[in-house]
């Protein structure tokens, strides 16, 4: 059985706002979500900046007792998850439906607090709560019991592909018929004191912004959230009369078998074809990129050569943007919330903008929509993600008009 | 001859990459060390903590030799020239 795979929901929680309308207002009006690092972090890094979801309440959503089980990466998830499938109007309960998410750290700030208690407090025992609110699969096991899903769920962890390589999963398995839908998109909670510690100490946070694709650039800014899509079986959608937002048409993936962290064009630009291939798509169809786009001086460069390879002279044209420079590096959850992005510019005819743009780098020479959203109907979009440790996946996906 | 510090510097690098010290003189490139940018990184690293240093990104971009770093290496420890550039 091969179906053709809709997308019926959506939910993002971001530095852009707890829910998918302001994500997408916040975009399309170019608006950046980087802020000055909050809390007691402030001032003790080499970068200053963050995308942090500072509008997430936490007692909003869970009581008490929940929220002391859950890591914020997790919660996060359930959040968005309830937005997306509340969207799409689907009853997702039983053994039909999967859920697959991607994470690259999983609850491994709360750990932190537990390193503490042990090693410098030196206290005898952590809470026994430390494992559940650790393990990295805790966000999937929460959307399942939250909505009653019973079939397959999982977890993948590739770095920054991780949201990616799970919508892609999460894709076949409605594809081939395995279930009739899926809730699939990726989590992060990235600011634990250890662990900015250890980004400060790779060097490749920007002291001031993040200017994907400018000559400036200086690097990413670190960002959290969580994005969902509900992933459905065309026809059934169809026949339910649900709003289709677009159909996920292909997924590529790819290795580099390069460099634990330096980018590699070649093994992006392979991933990309294959998510071309694989939806039977030609370079000329793809209207829009939403790159990968880190701001790096390492990742733009790279990005703009993969995506000549890929697209040969259908380069010239493609309009390209990077909107990390709003919703900063999710990490575990950037694929996700980018393909919300990339799902809500074709079916709104709008595409979002790189923010932060000052100045074109002749080694990024692609039209990277600066600063301001630009209407234009694509026919077909790619959502780019490549990860540290050189593993690349690619989501295709086709307007439904 | 190399100076004490250059050595001590040196000896960092050749610590870090685990290679023998005495494959690297004061005019080795970073190249011919094969070191890449997530072993210069790691140098960096090894250099805060041997010297109780921060090394700051900007400075950290600008190396291109050994000789740069330990240049930046005996800047930042104080005693050195200043800065030749903001």
């Amino acid at each position: 059985m091969t179906r053709r795979v809709a997308v019926t929901g959506i939910g993002v929680v971001s530095a852009l706002g707890t829910n998918a309308a302001t994500f997408w207002q916040s975009l399309t009006a170019g608006r950046s979500g980087i802020r000055p690092l909050s809390g007691f972090r402030a001032g003790e890094f080499r970068f200053a900046n963050a995308a942090e979801v500072l509008e997430f309440d936490s007692s909003q959503h869970f009581g008490d007792k929940q929220a002391a089980m859950l890591d914020r990466s997790a919660q996060l998830a359930l959040v968005a998850a309830r937005e997306a499938v509340a969207d799409s109007g689907t009853e997702t309960a039983g053994p039909r439906t999967a859920v697959v998410t991607g994470s690259c750290i999983g609850g491994q700030p709360s750990m932190d607090e537990a390193f503490v208690d042990v090693y410098k407090k030196g206290l005898p025992r952590v809470s026994p709560l430390m494992i559940p609110r650790v393990m990295a699969n805790a966000g999937a096991s929460l959307i399942s019991m939250h909505f009653g899903i019973t079939g397959p769920s999982y977890t993948v962890s590739t770095a920054c592909s991780s949201a990616n390589h799970a919508i892609g999963q999460a894709f076949w398995l409605v594809r081939s018929g395995v279930v009739d839908r899926a809730v699939a998109g990726g989590h992060e909670a990235t600011f634990s004191y250890a662990f900015l510690r250890a980004w400060e100490a790779m060097r490749v946070v920007s002291p001031d912004t993040c200017r994907p694709f400018s000559r400036d650039r200086h690097g990413m800014i670190l960002g959290e959230g969580a994005g969902m899509l509900v992933l459905e079986d065309m026809e059934a959608a169809v026949a339910r009369g649900a709003r289709i937002y677009a159909e996920l048409a292909g997924f590529g993936m790819s290795s580099d078998a390069h460099h634990m962290t330096q980018p590699c064009a070649q093994g992006a630009a392979r991933a990309m074809t294959a998510a071309l291939e694989d939806a039977g798509l030609a370079a000329d169809d793809i209207g829009y990129i939403n790159a990968h786009g880190t701001g790096t001086p390492a990742n733009d460069p790279t990005e703009t050569a993969a995506i000549r390879i890929a697209l040969g002279n259908a380069a010239e044209r493609v309009a390209v943007s990077s909107t990390k420079s709003m919703h900063g590096h999710a990490l575990g959850a950037a694929g996700a919330i980018e393909a919300a992005a990339t799902v809500l510019a074709l079916r709104h005819g709008v595409l979002p903008p790189t923010a932060n743009f000052t100045d074109p780098d002749p080694e990024c020479d692609l039209d990277v929509i600066a600063n301001t959203a630009r209407p234009a109907r694509a026919a077909a979009a790619l959502s780019n993600s490549f990860a540290f440790g050189g593993l690349n996946a690619v989501l295709a996906f086709r307007a439904v008009l | 001859m190399p100076d004490d510090l250059t050595e001590r510097v040196i000896r960092v690098i050749a610590d870090t990459q685990k290679i023998p010290v005495e494959s690297i003189t004061p005019d080795s490139s970073f190249e011919a060390l094969k070191i890449d940018s997530l072993d210069a990184i790691n140098i960096l690293f090894a250099l805060e903590n041997e010297f109780d240093i921060s090394i700051p990104d900007d400075d950290a971009r600008a190396v291109r030799s050994l000789t740069d770093l330990v240049a930046l290496v005996e800047r930042l420890r104080g005693h050195g020239a200043a800065p030749v550039h903001a």
